[in-house]
């Protein structure tokens, strides 16, 4: 069987009409007009991050099929240049401009992505590096439904978060908390268990672990009973405890992929943790495209006092 | 669940995780076992949907022990499993793995599972929920539902420590034969198990595609008002597959397609297809749109013109020289067992008086696939003349159910030209295009929806009973019939089911 091999145009000093028109033609050429594509994810990246971030894109597209439009946002200085590259895949469900712009259109970069946005349909927008302080202000940022941001790509990654936070605006997530749904599933699955009301709690965890502040603030805002913080020499979560009226809720990491589950009333049980790829958090948040209110509730409590 | 301060409806992100509970397999070494429900076990397990303590308990007269199960176990999930390998995941279910080892009449078997399912409570937290899942012959239910009676196990009114626990019993098709060997089946589990605890699967009803027809019909402003016999002139319904009947020659011989599939599957597809919207998607407002259908459908009054019936005979198909049915291993030669079954059903309510409703299955045919084809009637007038519209057929909708899953559009355009001239073309939609990667296997979906309580399309008795209502005397004529037709395999089936099309002025689709 004859494998057909991505179609790449290189386009250069160009403008956003002359790309659709290759996309279109691109399109016929491999095959297949049929656009069963059901969003639009623009990554918002840098030379250093443009690699790994289309990467995880792409390997995205194979649960939810999408227009990939990178944006490297060049220097500011100078006249205004487009340069793109079109990848329509075969074996790629869908497909990928990746926009190198510099000088004043560097200002005025929404005006070359809105054209290529796919009709109708979600807009995603993902900063795989340092977002903007109001992503939802942010001219890139304002085109999407749905706007990701993660704390954890550099340095204060709990000061990035609080950050973003005080501009929350429905669509917001930060990729921590998508990190964190595995944690919040087995806390309510032990919930599910122990019917009995929860007086208290703790999390062991590093001190700037943005995850775990959700946690934090999660468990508070749900349970209405302080969480004390233990700080531990960790990069992740190691131990979160809920004192309930039946007994002590203990879930504590065993290493990379596994955990011990203690609830009241069973034996402790070794269940799996695993830190899943971004490409995995991308597919979890790209599920749902309506903004996350358990979020928003969550960074809510994690301002008060802050 | 609602009492759990960590769950919110809102909270979509948190996987809908079955409640503590447990699983005991009987027929362990069977086919469908090792390769679907097992694996399926583990996908849901690495998908973090089964609940932490999750047990596995087999049973079988097999001196396996326990880790010859757990290995056994372990090599099916291994084999069949949709998701990443993932020794951890593994390491949590084995944990929960328990073998019981035991012919079915052995009482001293039957104490040891009760003993096994007491120890899951206490180690594995299972907390006296358990589902029995009768992978066996329809002929041994009776033992097994008895013995469950017998020891105590069919329901938690014995057990002191978790009295509000639940025991759900699964079984597969065939649901009997016609409708007195149903009912006697039923019977005989109802006396044990009451009706909202007894699971009858049908994994077609858990795929994906089936489950979207819903979405597509009640989901959606623009179908809706086209949906009714103002618009629909006919409805097809085929499940097409191009094997023969292969290794199943024991089940198979007797049985036929009718009762193979007609019954189940697409009657229930049928079903889907024709009822009102439901007032909520919730099992109990499903079941009675379905029953209202099923209630109302009728076999043709005329056997011997709306219905067909066949065998394949030795010929080619798909590049391979095939054998008949009557040559294939272990079929007598008198055989009168039909391979093909073509029937019109007609629906007696207000939305599809006048809509026949085909219903055909088959094996050795052109090629593997199920499909629904929801047939419409021409425009009413064409502004054209006749010779531009030659060409144009009759718009439809079809949903794919497999493979290459998905919906077509079927309508008339312009041939680029100067002439008017107008042509079939089809819209598409790929379900594998837009949403693919590791959609879950039906029986994932199945037995998630067990452990869960509320399987929203899981078949209750009545609806059995109505299904062999339409379908027996649709089987008795067959059989006061002295003939069969045949079809050579690889074609579209018998010259009398393209006839019966052609009496009503229509004609099947190529699929």
């Amino acid at each position: 069987m004859e494998k057909t091999v991505d179609m790449q145009i290189t386009l250069e000093h160009t403008n956003s009409s002359a790309i659709a028109r290759e996309m279109v033609r691109a399109r016929l050429a491999s095959g297949s007009p049929a656009m069963d594509m059901v969003l639009t994810l623009i990554v918002v990246c840098d030379d250093d991050t443009v690699e790994d971030a289309l990467h995880s894109a792409t390997i995205l597209s194979k649960e939810h099929p999408a227009r990939v439009i990178g944006v490297i946002l060049g220097k500011g200085t100078g006249g205004p240049d487009l340069h793109a590259k079109i990848r329509v895949g075969s074996e790629t469900s869908g497909e990928s401009i990746l926009l190198r712009m510099s000088g004043q259109l560097v200002k005025h970069a929404e005006s070359a992505v809105l054209p290529l946005l796919l009709p109708d349909s979600p807009v995603v927008v993902w900063w795989p590096g340092t977002a903007p302080t109001n992503p939802a202000a942010d001219p890139i940022g304002s085109l999407g439904n749905r706007r990701l941001t993660d704390a954890e790509t550099s340095g204060q990654s709990v000061r990035n978060l609080t950050r973003v936070a005080r501009n929350y605006t429905p669509g917001d997530t930060d990729l921590s908390w998508t990190r964190l749904t595995p944690w919040r599933a087995l806390l309510a699955a032990a919930l599910d268990q122990v019917k009995s009301p929860v007086v208290g709690g703790t999390i062991s965890a590093g001190p700037g672990n943005p995850a775990g502040v959700l946690l934090e603030a999660w468990l508070e805002s749900r349970l209405k009973v302080p969480i004390i913080w233990h700080r531990v020499d960790a990069d992740q979560i190691m131990l979160v405890t809920l004192e309930t009226k039946a007994g002590e809720v203990r879930i504590e990491r065993v290493d990379e992929n596994s955990c011990t589950f203690n609830v009241p009333g069973s034996a402790p049980r070794t269940v799996p943790l695993t830190k899943r790829t971004l490409a995995e958090l991308l597919a979890e948040d790209l599920r749902r495209l309506d903004a996350d209110q358990i979020y928003g509730a969550t960074v809510e409590h994690l301002l008060v006092g802050r | 669940m609602s009492t759990n301060p960590l769950r919110d409806p809102q909270d979509r992100r948190l996987p809908q995780i079955a409640g503590p509970c447990g699983l005991v397999l009987f027929g362990v070494t069977g086919d469908l076992a090792r390769r679907k429900l097992i694996p399926a076990i583990y996908d849901l397990a690495n998908r973090g949907l089964l609940p932490p303590g999750f047990a596995l308990v087999g049973f079988a007269r097999h001196d396996f022990g326990r880790e010859g199960f757990a290995e056994l176990a372990k090599e099916a999930a291994k084999a069949g499993a949709r998701t990443q390998w993932r020794e951890t995941v593994w390491k949590q279910l084995y944990a929960g793995v328990r073998f019981v080892e035991g012919s079915f009449d052995d009482d001293a078997a039957w104490k040891q599972l009760a003993a096994t399912l007491a120890e899951l409570d206490d180690s594995q937290g299972t907390q006296g929920n358990h589902a029995f899942y009768l992978s066996i012959p329809p002929g041994l239910f009776s033992t097994v539902v008895n013995k469950l009676k017998q020891h105590g196990l069919a329901t938690a009114d014995g057990d002191p420590k978790h009295p509000d626990a639940w025991r759900r019993v699964v079984i597969e098709k065939p649901f009997g034969h016609d409708l007195a060997s149903a009912q006697e089946l039923n019977e005989i589990v109802g006396e044990v198990f009451p009706p909202g605890s007894v699971f009858r699967i049908d994994h077609y009803l858990g795929k994906e595609t089936v489950q979207n027809i819903l979405a597509f019909r009640f989901a959606n402003g623009m179908f809706e008002p086209v949906w009714n016999s103002n618009y629909v002139d006919h409805v097809q319904i085929t499940m097409a597959e191009d094997i023969g009947i292969g290794t199943r020659a024991g089940y198979y011989d007797g049985i036929g397609a009718a009762r193979d599939v007609i019954q189940n599957h697409l009657l229930q597809l049928m079903a889907l297809i024709a009822m009102e919207d439901p007032v909520s998607f919730n099992a109990k407002s499903l079941r009675i749109e379905k029953q209202k259908i099923l209630a109302n459908a009728r076999p043709p009054a005329r056997m011997d013109l709306h219905t067909a019936h066949a065998q394949y005979t030795a010929g080619w198909a798909g590049g391979e020289e095939v054998k008949g049915y009557l040559e294939e291993e272990g079929i007598p030669a008198d055989s009168r067992t039909e391979t093909y079954a073509a029937v019109r059903i007609d629906i007696g309510t207000r939305r599809w008086a006048g809509v026949p409703f085909y219903l055909r299955v088959g094996k050795r045919l052109g090629r593997r696939v199920t499909e629904v084809a929801v047939v419409f009637k021409r425009a009413p007038h064409q502004p054209f003349n006749r010779n531009d519209v030659e060409e144009l057929g009759q718009n439809a909708v079809v949903m794919r159910i497999q493979p290459d899953e998905g919906v077509t559009l079927r309508f008339g355009a312009k041939v680029p030209g100067t002439v008017m001239e107008i042509r079939d073309v089809n819209m598409d939609f790929a379900y594998g295009g837009t949403f693919v990667e590791d959609s879950p296997e039906a029986y994932e979906r199945l037995i998630l929806d067990v452990l869960l309580g509320e399987p929203p399309l899981v078949p209750r008795h009545e609806e059995v009973e109505m299904s062999w209502q339409i379908l027996d005397p649709v089987i008795e004529h067959w059989a006061r019939r002295k003939d069969i037709d045949t079809y050579p395999a690889g074609t579209w089936g018998p010259a009398s089911a393209d006839k019966m099309l052609e009496r009503d002025g229509r004609r099947w689709r190529r699929p």
